[in-house]
Order: structure tokens, then C-alpha cells, then sequence
């Protein structure tokens, strides 16, 4: 191991090729580990916000917010199910939100809430709004107007919340009644009657099984008067949002092949460092080290190499994250850096145990000059 | 005791048609303080007896012993062990490990063994010993030809061994310096009451030994005393 980490110590130029590629293949990593957070994320904050841990949609919606319509009747249906002990509605509406003096629009989506949500104060008098924290980078300000809609329907901003965007557009949570005056004025046909929303999101009693609940609640409701639904855990309902489950598996399958490349990076370049060394370990194997030992050494480079990599890379990568425009929903958190590190080392190990079988191979006889 | 002993060993390569015999029932003790020139041209089996000597390759038939211990039914990991602690080698082409430093390059073997503790001493008393004191943190790569086969004799005698294997150490040297390096690994050897094989294709080094041991086609020829 010491001869191995003194041979990077004197010889650096060899692993400057090797720690050149993997620094860039860690950016690219981090860069679209990022963005599928800042995805993610900016997408699903306000549905995983909802304390409830069901999300109940009209069974025609196909689990979207803006599809789905829940009457009163099938609510008090739902609220009477073993295991419910509360619900709440919800609806959303996506608008163009203008932030006082700007002139250009901001994408927003109003939710009207009944409460409920992590994060969000009670539902706020008429005229007011919680506003998500992405709107400050607009000019928002405590105490400023944000006009909504067409025809501006001005409510004045009481706070700030954080991480509640939908679908990448800033969650402005309203009361219910200033909800349906929004969307009045965005989409006059989709209205809901007093006492309906989209969705309702499901508080449980204790010890209650959601998925047993979800399946009561649907089936309290499929053959009733009031309406049949579909009711979803929190998880599936954020991979019902449009978008997530193709972004997440478009993003994993990009990763997962940076990731590839990277092991094969790894891979040609200690196979070709092996070929070049193949009279040295013959040698270091004649005068008494063993195939283990060489091996050992060989990952404890291997590891070096993609430590340095990722520290470099992580440099870049926090460097490129202040620079970037704030439209790009990059999002660059310790938990991504950590898998990232991770999956990197890992690698590097898995590329460089290609090597190992030539090493195990060589014969210390050659050192000496084989049977002349 | 001797230090080696070698009883009707033969090795053969290949079989059927394609067979060859490299080493043909040879027998050859070395005293545990006696220097032998193994001497013979290119492909007699002379670099064939020294690598079975140093537990790098295995006999196909016949008996191994060095410093009293059998080898020939060794594990791998038997061999490995045996040659870091048993025996020293000089390889012809020096061989060095580049990146180390001439006192790392005898630090190695200790190394190797998990075993440092004396081992620094030991191996700058050898610098000290093969005048290379003010070499002692140079790269082989600035060394000159008779300072890196000095690095080498050290690094052979790091682990006090029975046996000092050497193999064609004047190949590429001239005259003079290959004489100033026979001088040097035989009064290494002889210094520390070790035995040692030197195999040759130059009989100007025999001079250098108490013995020389002709082979041919992989067979001995009788003993000759030279010294």
C-alpha cells in the first residue's frame, strides 16, 4: 500500500490523465444528479408537503390534480371510512403570477387549502397569500401584490414558505374561496361547486395501514351515488405527478451509464498500467510480495484516483452551481455529493478489479529470465 | 548444512512431441558458505535451476531443499513467504523499483513482510556498507549503472538470506565495472557467511567463486573447484 500511494506521490503525471476524465465524469454526475433533484423537487414539493398520508382523486382523473373533482358526498363518504380520521381538500390552478413593478410573469400555482400542509400556515384570510420562496428571486416581497391570472386578481404576499412548487411553478397557497375566484378567471369550466375540491388529502387514525384505507375508501365509493375514486399514497401520488416517473428513470438511466463509462475509464486505464508494470510486479512478486498485496495497491490507487476526482469535481460542480441562470432547476444537496462520491468509488473499485486477474497471472519467474 | 541441495531434479516444459527437458536429473549441493558460478550458454537450463533454487518455478520431478527446508511441495503462498525471508535475488536487468528512493528499494523487502521495525537500521548499515550513503535518497534513474547493481546486492541481503541467487550480473556491463560488481557481491556474500549461486555465460567470473559448475543441455557437468 505504501508503494502504491508513494508511486502517485512521485509520479503524479501518470494519474493526471485517469483523475483528468474522472474529474470531468464526477461533474457530469453531479450536474445531472442535480438537476434531477432540482426536478424532483421544484415538482412535487406541495404534494409532498400534504400531511395526509392518502391522496383521494375522482377515479376518471387518472390521478391528476387538475382532472379530478371530488364532490361533497363522496368527501363525507370518505370521512366515514374505518381509519380516516380527517380530510382535507385541495385544489390547484396553474396561473401567470406578475410580482409588483415587474412587468414580466412568473409561473405560480395557486392552491386552495383547507390546512394540512407541512410547512404552511392556516389558510389565509381573502386578498392574502402564502407565497413559495422561488418568488423571491422575482422580486416578491412580504407585503408586496402579486396579481394572478388574466385579469390580475392582486393578494397580498403574508409570507414566505419553502420547497411547496408544483410542476416547477411556484406554490401560491390561498384560501379555498380566493382559489375559486382565480381560477374563475383561468378556467371559467373548471369551477368546482362550493364544498368540492380536486383532491382530498387523507389524514389516518393511529395504527391505521394506508394502503388498507386506500382500498376501503375506493371501495366505500365504487358503488355509491357519489362518485367512485382512486386513492393513492403520498409516494404514488408524487409519481403520478405528470413528468416525475419519466424524468427520474430518463435521469437514472443517464447516471447509471456516466457511471459505466466511468468503470470502464477506470478499467482501460489501470489494464493498460498493469500491461506497463507487468516486469516490475513480476519482480516485487520474485523478491516476496504477494498477488494480494500487489492487488491491495492497485485499489488503494484506484481509490486515490477517484477521491481526488470527486473533490476536484465537486469544486467545479459547486463553482458551475453559483454561476448557473436560476431558471435551471439545479439543485445541489450533501446526500446527492455523498451517493455520488459513493457510486464513483465503487467504480473505480469495480474497474479496476479488471485487472486483477492479469495480476494474479503474472509469473515472478519472469523476473528472472524464465527457463533459458 | 547445505544451503541448497538438489536431487535428481528435472523440469520439462510442454508434452508429447512438443516436449522439452530444461533441466535433466540434476544434482548440485552448495555449502552454506560457498559461492558457485553456474556457467553455461543461452538455453542450457542454468536461468531454469536458478529459478527452481529461488522457489520461482516448480520441478517436474526430484528434490529441493534450501537452507534444510523442502520446497518442492510448496503452496504459492508457501513460495512467496519462502522467498521474501529464505532467499535474495539480483536480477540481471537490476530491476529496481523507479519511483523509490536507493535506501526504499532495500526497505521493500521488509516492507513486504510487515517487518520495519529493524529493518532501517539494517538497511542504511547496507548503504553504509556498499558506499552508497550519499546516494541514499536518489531515484535508480540517476543512478549510474555499477550504483543501481550496488542498490541491488543490498536489496538481496535485506532479508539475512541463506542463499543469494544471481543471475547474469556482468551481461551488460564492461569488463571493468562487471569485475568491480563480482568483487563487490562476492565479498558482500562472503562477508556474511552466505552461500551463493551466480549464474554465467562468462567464464572470466568463475575466478570469483569457490566452485564452478558447468551445465549443458540442462545436465551438470562434474564439479570443478576454482578457488
Amino acid at each position: 500500500m505504501r508503494l502504491a500511494l508513494r508511486e502517485m506521490v512521485r509520479r503524479p503525471g501518470r494519474f493526471t490523465v485517469a483523475v483528468g476524465m474522472l474529474t470531468l465524469l464526477a461533474v457530469l454526475l453531479l450536474l445531472l444528479g442535480g438537476l434531477l433533484d432540482g426536478l424532483a423537487t421544484g415538482s412535487t414539493g406541495a404534494v409532498r408537503a400534504q400531511e395526509g398520508e392518502l391522496l383521494t382523486f375522482s377515479a376518471t382523473s387518472r390521478d391528476s390534480f387538475v382532472r379530478s373533482q371530488i364532490s361533497a358526498d363522496t368527501r363525507a363518504a370518505v370521512d366515514a371510512v374505518p381509519g380516516v380520521r380527517s380530510t382535507s381538500g385541495l385544489g390547484v390552478t396553474l396561473v401567470g403570477a406578475r410580482v409588483q413593478g415587474r412587468e414580466e410573469f412568473e409561473n405560480a400555482a395557486v392552491w386552495g387549502y383547507q390546512g394540512g400542509v407541512r410547512g404552511v400556515p392556516a389558510p389565509p384570510p381573502a386578498g392574502e397569500a402564502w407565497v413559495d420562496r422561488r418568488l423571491e428571486a422575482a422580486g416578491a416581497r412580504v407585503g408586496g401584490t402579486l396579481r394572478l391570472g388574466p385579469t390580475a386578481v392582486p393578494v397580498r404576499i403574508r409570507g414566505f414558505v419553502d420547497d411547496t412548487s408544483y410542476l416547477l411553478q411556484a406554490g401560491v397557497w390561498v384560501s379555498p374561496a380566493e382559489w375559486r375566484r382565480v381560477t374563475a378567471t383561468v378556467r371559467p369550466d373548471r369551477i368546482l361547486p362550493p364544498g368540492s375540491f380536486q383532491v382530498l388529502s387523507v389524514d389516518l387514525a393511529s395504527g391505521a395501514a394506508p394502503d388498507s384505507v386506500a382500498t376501503a375508501i375506493d371501495r366505500a365509493t365504487r358503488d355509491g351515488a357519489t362518485g367512485a375514486t382512486s386513492t393513492l399514497t403520498k409516494q404514488a401520488a408524487i409519481d403520478a405527478i405528470p413528468g416525475v416517473k419519466s424524468q427520474r428513470g430518463t435521469f437514472t438511466f443517464i447516471i447509471n451509464t456516466t457511471l459505466l463509462v466511468a468503470a470502464v475509464v477506470v478499467a482501460l486505464f489501470f489494464a493498460l498500467l498493469t500491461l506497463e508494470r507487468t516486469a516490475l510486479y513480476g519482480v516485487l512478486k520474485a523478491i516476496g510480495a504477494s498477488s494480494t498485496q500487489i492487488v491491495r495497491g492497485l485499489f488503494v490507487q484506484a481509490v486515490v484516483v477517484a477521491a481526488v476526482a470527486l473533490v476536484i469535481g465537486e469544486v467545479l460542480t459547486l463553482g458551475l452551481g453559483a454561476v448557473i441562470p436560476r431558471e435551471v432547476p439545479l439543485l445541489l444537496e450533501p446526500g446527492r455529493a455523498v451517493t455520488s462520491a459513493v457510486s464513483v468509488l465503487l467504480a473505480a473499485l469495480v474497474g479496476s478489479a479488471i485487472s486483477v486477474r492479469r495480476i494474479i497471472r503474472i509469473d515472478p519467474a519472469t523476473a528472472i529470465g524464465g527457463g533459458a | 548444512m547445505a544451503a541448497l541441495e538438489l536431487s535428481d531434479v528435472r523440469k520439462v516444459y510442454g508434452t508429447g512431441d512438443n516436449e522439452t527437458v530444461a533441466l535433466d536429473h540434476a544434482d548440485l549441493t552448495v555449502g552454506d558458505t560457498e559461492v558457485v558460478t553456474l556457467l553455461g550458454p543461452s538455453g542450457s537450463g542454468k536461468t531454469t535451476l536458478l529459478s527452481i533454487a529461488g522457489g520461482l518455478l516448480s520441478p517436474t520431478s526430484g528434490s529441493v531443499r534450501v537452507g534444510g527446508h523442502d520446497i518442492e511441495g510448496y503452496s504459492k503462498r508457501q513460495l512467496t513467504a519462502f522467498r521474501r525471508e529464505q532467499v535474495g535475488f539480483v536480477f540481471q536487468q537490476v530491476n529496481l523499483v523507479p519511483f523509490l528512493t536507493a535506501r526504499e528499494n532495500l526497505l521493500i523487502v521488509a516492507e513486504l513482510a510487515h517487518d520495519t521495525k529493524e529493518a532501517t537500521a539494517h538497511a542504511d548499515r547496507l548503504i553504509e556498507e556498499l558506499g552508497l550513503a550519499h546516494r541514499r535518497d536518489a531515484l535508480p534513474g540517476t543512478m549510474s549503472g555499477g550504483e543501481r547493481q550496488r542498490v541491488a546486492v543490498g536489496r538481496a541481503l535485506m532479508n539475512s538470506p541463506k542463499l543469494v541467487l544471481v543471475d547474469e550480473p556482468t551481461s551488460a556491463l564492461d569488463s571493468k565495472l562487471g569485475a568491480q560488481v563480482m568483487e563487490l557481491i562476492v565479498s558482500e556474500v562472503r562477508g556474511r557467511g552466505t552461500a551463493a549461486v551466480i549464474v554465467t555465460h562468462d567464464r572470466r567470473i568463475t575466478s570469483y567463486a569457490d566452485r564452478t559448475v558447468e551445465i549443458t543441455d540442462g545436465r551438470l557437468a562434474a564439479d570443478a573447484v576454482t578457488a
